[in-house]
Formats: structure tokens, C-alpha cells, sequence
């Protein structure tokens, strides 16, 4: 692969070209990004991440032209905007920044219908609209529109800079580090929400991270640019972990690539055990029966919609005497996750709760099975067993080409 | 937390909450809060009217002190205040939105030196000399209190567009907002109380400079305070002193009413 170029292997229509882009800030000696062309395609997360200042902001804004190209050329769906009106063409373009920037003086409504009503929407479907987009970031329309920004926490701010940036449903979304100033159990949050999100909206989005691990949870495909913006490597998390194109894509990475392999599997990928279940309200003695029929050790209480309750062992029965109702004694039933939830995520929250195995909840929060710690001990071994093959693979093709 | 939607949902429910429940500040006063200033003021003009009432006045006292040049200088005071303030706005927010455009940024020391003169020359000493090098009366004493006041509304109105929170501005600007429509939707709304605090300066030292105006023959309350001092009639000049004080002290209970009002919501 060529230092400056990407093209994204397997990819379908293109959305967004690059030809040659660059950009010098005045009165440096150096381009800020460097002769860049790449190609990204349609309906797709690409994850730019770098170093700092390696140019990877920079070229994002180089894409709505909130920062002027020195030379090159920018395509949206083939069509050359190198030199179209720079305010329309950010109308196109969803745009979603660290510091999010919300109008602190008006409503969350107006926040959101910012772009609508430069588009000249009616009020009717601007009203509409909102709503809509508050409902999809999981805000309730009703308690939120007419509120002002400094009333939010930071993680709704974070939403409402989303349903702005999709307000009038955009094809393209920019993303600067989204959810970089945001704690980390609230960012997890944020980032799972978002990629289910994406999952039913098929957005071309460029996302800028400094952090690789980020960069692997949410990409479809990851840049990884070195300094002025060159592409030290362009390709799927997968890949990019399996075959660092070279020394400085393996120190990016970083050590420790089996535990990050982990964020490439979901919970829905690998198989659920189930678990003996009883319903709040089941007698003591039925409880009883049911562990000894089974090798577990503990029953999992659900409640009348299936959610996950308590863990309740034979022990805790005992101590616990035949009046007390089941939802009330053994221990909580943490370390709770969804089917979208990453092995990652699902091995931290166990630990978190300090179990060997994790809920597996549906939508809806009703229970679905079990993951345990050998579960996810076998996904890495099986995915060490594969990169193992082909390496060796790759090796003997290169010796019958060198022979 | 990766699932527990549920719970977490209603954790930062709650925070809003508890954030929607603290009253933003300086918004709303109490009924008294807007009652007290004004009932003050009606108490000492009723107890100077009845103090005066009560005097055997001299034919120079009665000339004086009765409704008709009372009034008269009353709204003299007012009149150049009003025009005064207003120039002054016409001058100094556009001044101060031209002077925090980025092109405008190597101008702006030597154009804030310029305004800084005026402000630099004692009030006394600008209104005598309009007059001695141009002429006397209501114009010259007008130029003099904006040449004064000009200065602090420009320095507010550029402090109050520079402290705009620069995420916002690119937000707009990356959603596909206008150069204009950020300055006029999003800068200057939120510039408007820091701009309000510099008018509030500028009327509140408008309205008492105005009463320099009886040095030039621009009227004024002042003419009182003048008439006694020269006519060593205590009463007069205590009148006329108290008027000017009240006036005062109303402009500036109006200006802090405005500035609290004109505030955006969610600031």
C-alpha cells in the first residue's frame, strides 16, 4: 500500500473521495496534511486515528471545509465540492465536535432544528423531526425540548450534539473525538448506543479518535495516520490487528492486541449457555429440586418480565427461611449485558461484579442466557488458533513466491 | 454499565432534575426587589415637596423651585441622556462587532487608543472646551457625553463577542451557519449581558454628567445646584442636588431591570 494513499479493500459504492489533499497553516514550514487521497465508502464508520498532531482533526475538517484545502481535490457521491459554497455543503454534512457546542441560549429544540430551519423546513416537520431524533437518542421528547443545555448532564448534552448533527438526515457525519470528554462508564454507554444506532441509520461516518481502543470498538474500517497525514495503514479492525503493515502500526496498537481482539467479538457471536431460571414467587422447595437437578450451583431469579433479579444458591435458601419471597435474598444479579455488547465490555463487567459469568438481556432487558469467563477464554484462544494459521499461511506463500 | 439502561436512564434523569430545580440566577426578583427602589425614590420626592411647602420661599427660591422649570430641566437632563445613550449604542456595538472580526484585529489597539481619549479628558474639561472651540448648548454637551461613555460600551460589547465559547462558534459554523447568521443569532445574543452591564455604566454616567450641561447653557437639573451655589441659596442647591441623585438612581434601577430582562434564557 502506497505511504499516502487509501483505498478501502471489499468496499462498495464510494462516498466520499480525496485526491491529493493538502493543507499548510500560514507560516509553517511544513503541510499540516500532506498530498492525502483515500477513498471512503458508503454506509461505513472509518476511524481516522493518529498521534497527536498528526493531522487527523485536520483532515476531518478538511471534508466540510471548515478548514480550507491548500491544494486537492474533495468528491461527495462524485461530485467535485472543492469549490461549491462552503455553507451549503455543511448543510449536507453532519457535524459533531469534542466540546459538542451547544447554543447554551436556546432550547434543546432549537438546538436540534438549527439545520431544518436554515434548510427552510416548514414548522409542522421540524417540530416532527425533533421529536423523532430525541425519541432515537433515547430522550424523552416531552421532558426535553424545552429545556436549555446547561440543564443536561454531560452524556444528554453528548446526545443532543448527535440527534443535531442528524437533524436533517445527512448522509455524511463528521465526528471530532465525540465522545472524548466524557467519563468512561457513560462514554461505554454512548459509544454501544450509538454503533446500534447505526446500525438501523447506514451513515458514512468519519470518526477522529486518538485512541485505538475506540478506534477498534467503533470502526468498520480504521486509518491510522502517522505524522502530516500520512496512512500508515488503511483497513478493517480485524486486519489492522491480525497484520500491522509495519513497526509503527504494531507500536500504535500496543501491547496486549489478544485483550483487544476481544472488542472484535460481540456477545451475539458466540454461543449462550443457559442457566437454571426460577420466577420470583417460586416456592423454596421447587428452587431446591431444580438445583439439584443441575450442575449449577445457583438459580437465576427473573421477575414477571424475564429480567435478571437475583442469584440465589442453595445456602442462601437455608439462611434465608421458607417465608422470604425469592427477589429478595441471595445476590444482585449484576454484570448485566445486551447481544451488541463486545467480549470486552462483557469480561470488564464480570470483573466489575466480580462473578464468572455474565447476563445476557435482550432489548427489552429480558433474560437470554449466560456468558461465562470460559466462553470468552475460548474465544481467544480459537482466535489466536486462526491468526496462528494464517500466518503460516501468508509465510508459505511468500516462500513459493521468493522460490 | 454497558446494558443497564434501565437504571442509568433514570440516574441522569435525575440530574436534570435536580439541575431544572435551581432557579438561574439574577432572572426574576421578588415583588419588593422591583417595589423597593421606586417607593424610595417616591418617599424622598414627597418629603422634599412637603420640606419645601413648609419654607417661606424668596422671590429667587420661588423662581426656581416651581413645577414649571423643575420639569423643565427635568426632562432637559433627561433629553441628553436619552440621545446621548443612543448615539452611543449606534456607535460602539457596531464599532465593537467590526473591531472582533478577524481582519479587524491589527486595528484594534490603535482604534481603542482613539476611543480611550475621550474618556481620558475630564468630563469638565471636554464640555468647556466644546464649548470655547465650537459652541454652546444641547449638541456640544452631547458630543461631549458620548465622546465619554463611548469607550466602555465599545469594551464591553468586544469582551462580551470575544468570550463566546469557541465551540460554539464552530458548531454553527460546521453545521453550515452564515458568517452573519452567527453574529446576529449566536454572538450577539449571547454578548447581550455583558453588553447591557457597559450601557448600564454609560447611562448611569450619561445621566449625572448631563448635569454639567448648565456650565455650557444646555439646561439640566444642574441649573439649580449652578443657581444656589452662585446665589448662595442652600435650599436650591439641595433640591437641585437631591433631584439629581433621584434621577440617577432611577436610570440605573430601569437599566439593571433591562439588563436582567433582556438576558437570554439558559445563560
Amino acid at each position: 500500500m502506497n505511504d499516502s494513499t487509501g483505498s478501502a479493500p471489499e468496499a462498495g459504492k464510494i462516498k466520499i473521495r480525496l485526491e491529493g489533499l493538502s493543507k499548510r497553516f500560514p507560516g509553517q514550514g511544513e503541510d499540516a496534511v500532506d498530498n492525502l487521497s483515500m477513498e471512503i465508502p458508503e454506509g461505513e464508520i472509518i476511524i481516522l486515528v493518529g498521534p497527536s498532531g498528526c493531522g487527523k482533526t485536520t483532515t476531518m475538517k478538511l471534508i466540510n471545509r471548515i478548514i480550507e484545502p491548500t491544494s486537492g481535490r474533495i468528491f461527495l457521491d462524485d461530485e467535485d465540492v472543492t469549490k461549491v459554497n462552503p455553507d451549503l455543503l455543511r448543510r449536507r454534512i453532519g457535524y459533531v465536535i469534542q466540546q459538542i457546542g451547544l447554543f447554551p441560549h436556546v432550547t434543546i429544540a432549537d438546538n436540534i432544528a438549527t439545520v431544518p430551519k436554515m434548510l427552510g423546513w416548514k414548522k409542522d416537520r421540524i417540530n416532527e423531526r425533533v421529536d423523532e431524533l430525541l425519541e432515537t437518542v433515547g430522550m424523552d421528547p416531552g421532558n426535553y425540548r424545552d429545556r436549555y443545555p446547561k440543564e443536561l448532564s454531560g452524556g444528554q448534552r453528548q446526545r443532543v450534539g448527535v440527534a443535531r448533527a442528524m437533524s436533517a438526515d445527512p448522509d455524511v457525519m463528521l465526528m471530532d473525538e465525540p465522545f472524548g470528554a466524557i467519563d468512561p462508564i457513560t462514554r461505554d454507554r454512548l459509544q454501544n448506543e450509538f454503533l446500534r444506532l447505526q446500525e438501523q441509520i447506514k451513515k458514512t461516518i468519519i470518526f477522529v479518535t486518538h485512541d485505538i481502543d475506540e478506534a477498534i470498538k467503533m470502526g468498520d474500517r480504521i486509518a491510522i495516520l502517522r505524522e502530516q497525514s500520512h496512512i500508515a495503514q488503511f483497513d478493517t479492525p480485524e486486519r489492522i490487528l491480525v497484520n500491522p503493515a509495519d513497526d509503527f502500526v504494531a507500536d500504535f496498537i500496543g501491547r496486549g492486541a489478544s485483550l483487544k481482539r476481544l472488542s472484535l467479538s460481540r456477545v451475539r457471536d458466540v454461543e449462550l449457555h443457559q442457566w437454571p431460571t426460577a420466577q420470583d414467587g417460586t416456592g423454596h422447595d421447587e428452587v431446591r429440586r431444580l438445583l439439584e437437578a443441575s450442575d449449577k450451583s445457583a438459580v437465576l431469579v427473573l421477575d414477571s418480565q424475564q429480567r435478571p433479579m437475583r442469584w440465589v444458591n442453595a445456602e442462601h435458601l437455608q439462611r434465608a427461611g421458607d417465608g422470604a419471597a425469592l427477589g429478595e435474598i441471595g445476590l444482585p444479579a449484576e454484570a448485566v449485558v445486551q447481544p451488541n455488547a463486545t467480549l470486552s465490555d462483557t469480561l470488564n463487567e464480570m470483573l466489575t461484579a466480580r462473578y464468572s459469568t455474565a447476563i445476557v438481556v435482550d432489548s427489552s432487558s429480558a433474560y437470554q442466557g449466560i456468558v461465562d469467563i470460559d466462553t470468552i477464554n475460548d474465544t481467544v484462544r480459537s482466535m489466536r488458533r486462526a491468526e496462528r494459521v494464517r500466518l503460516r499461511e501468508d509465510e508459505r506463500n511468500d516462500e513459493q513466491v521468493s522460490s | 454499565m454497558t446494558t443497564a439502561t434501565d437504571s442509568d436512564e433514570t440516574g441522569t434523569n435525575q440530574v436534570a432534575h435536580g439541575a431544572a430545580t435551581a432557579q438561574p440566577r439574577g432572572r426574576h426578583r421578588s415583588l419588593w426587589g422591583y417595589l423597593f427602589m421606586p417607593l424610595l425614590l417616591t418617599s424622598i420626592l414627597i418629603l422634599l415637596y412637603f420640606y419645601v411647602q413648609g419654607r417661606e420661599l424668596s422671590s429667587g427660591e420661588a423662581n426656581r423651585l416651581n413645577a414649571d422649570a423643575i420639569l423643565t430641566a427635568t426632562r432637559e437632563q433627561i433629553e441628553l441622556t436619552v440621545v446621548s445613550t443612543a448615539l452611543v449604542l449606534a456607535i460602539a456595538i457596531p464599532m465593537g462587532i467590526l473591531l472582533t472580526r478577524p481582519f479587524a484585529r491589527s486595528i484594534t489597539p490603535p482604534a481603542i487608543a482613539v476611543f480611550n481619549i475621550g474618556q481620558a479628558i475630564p468630563s469638565i474639561g471636554l464640555i468647556v472646551l466644546l464649548a470655547v472651540v465650537w459652541d454652546i448648548g444641547f449638541r456640544p454637551m452631547v458630543v461631549a457625553l458620548v465622546a465619554y461613555t463611548v469607550l466602555p460600551v465599545l469594551r464591553n460589547t468586544m469582551v462580551g463577542l470575544r468570550q463566546v465559547d469557541a465551540s460554539v462558534i464552530e458548531a454553527a459554523r460546521g453545521m453550515g451557519m452564515t458568517k452573519r447568521a452567527v453574529l446576529t443569532r449566536i454572538e450577539l445574543p449571547l454578548a447581550v449581558p455583558i453588553i447591557m452591564a457597559g450601557l448600564r455604566t454609560a447611562l448611569t454616567i450619561n445621566v449625572g454628567t448631563a448635569t454639567l450641561g448648565a456650565l455650557v447653557g444646555a439646561g439640566t437639573l444642574g441649573t439649580l445646584i449652578v443657581a444656589g451655589i452662585v446665589q448662595n441659596k442652600q435650599l436650591i442647591l439641595v433640591v437641585g442636588a437631591i433631584l439629581v441623585a433621584v434621577l440617577a438612581l432611577l436610570v440605573d434601577y430601569l437599566a439593571a431591570i433591562a439588563e436582567e430582562r433582556l438576558r437570554p434564557r439558559g445563560l
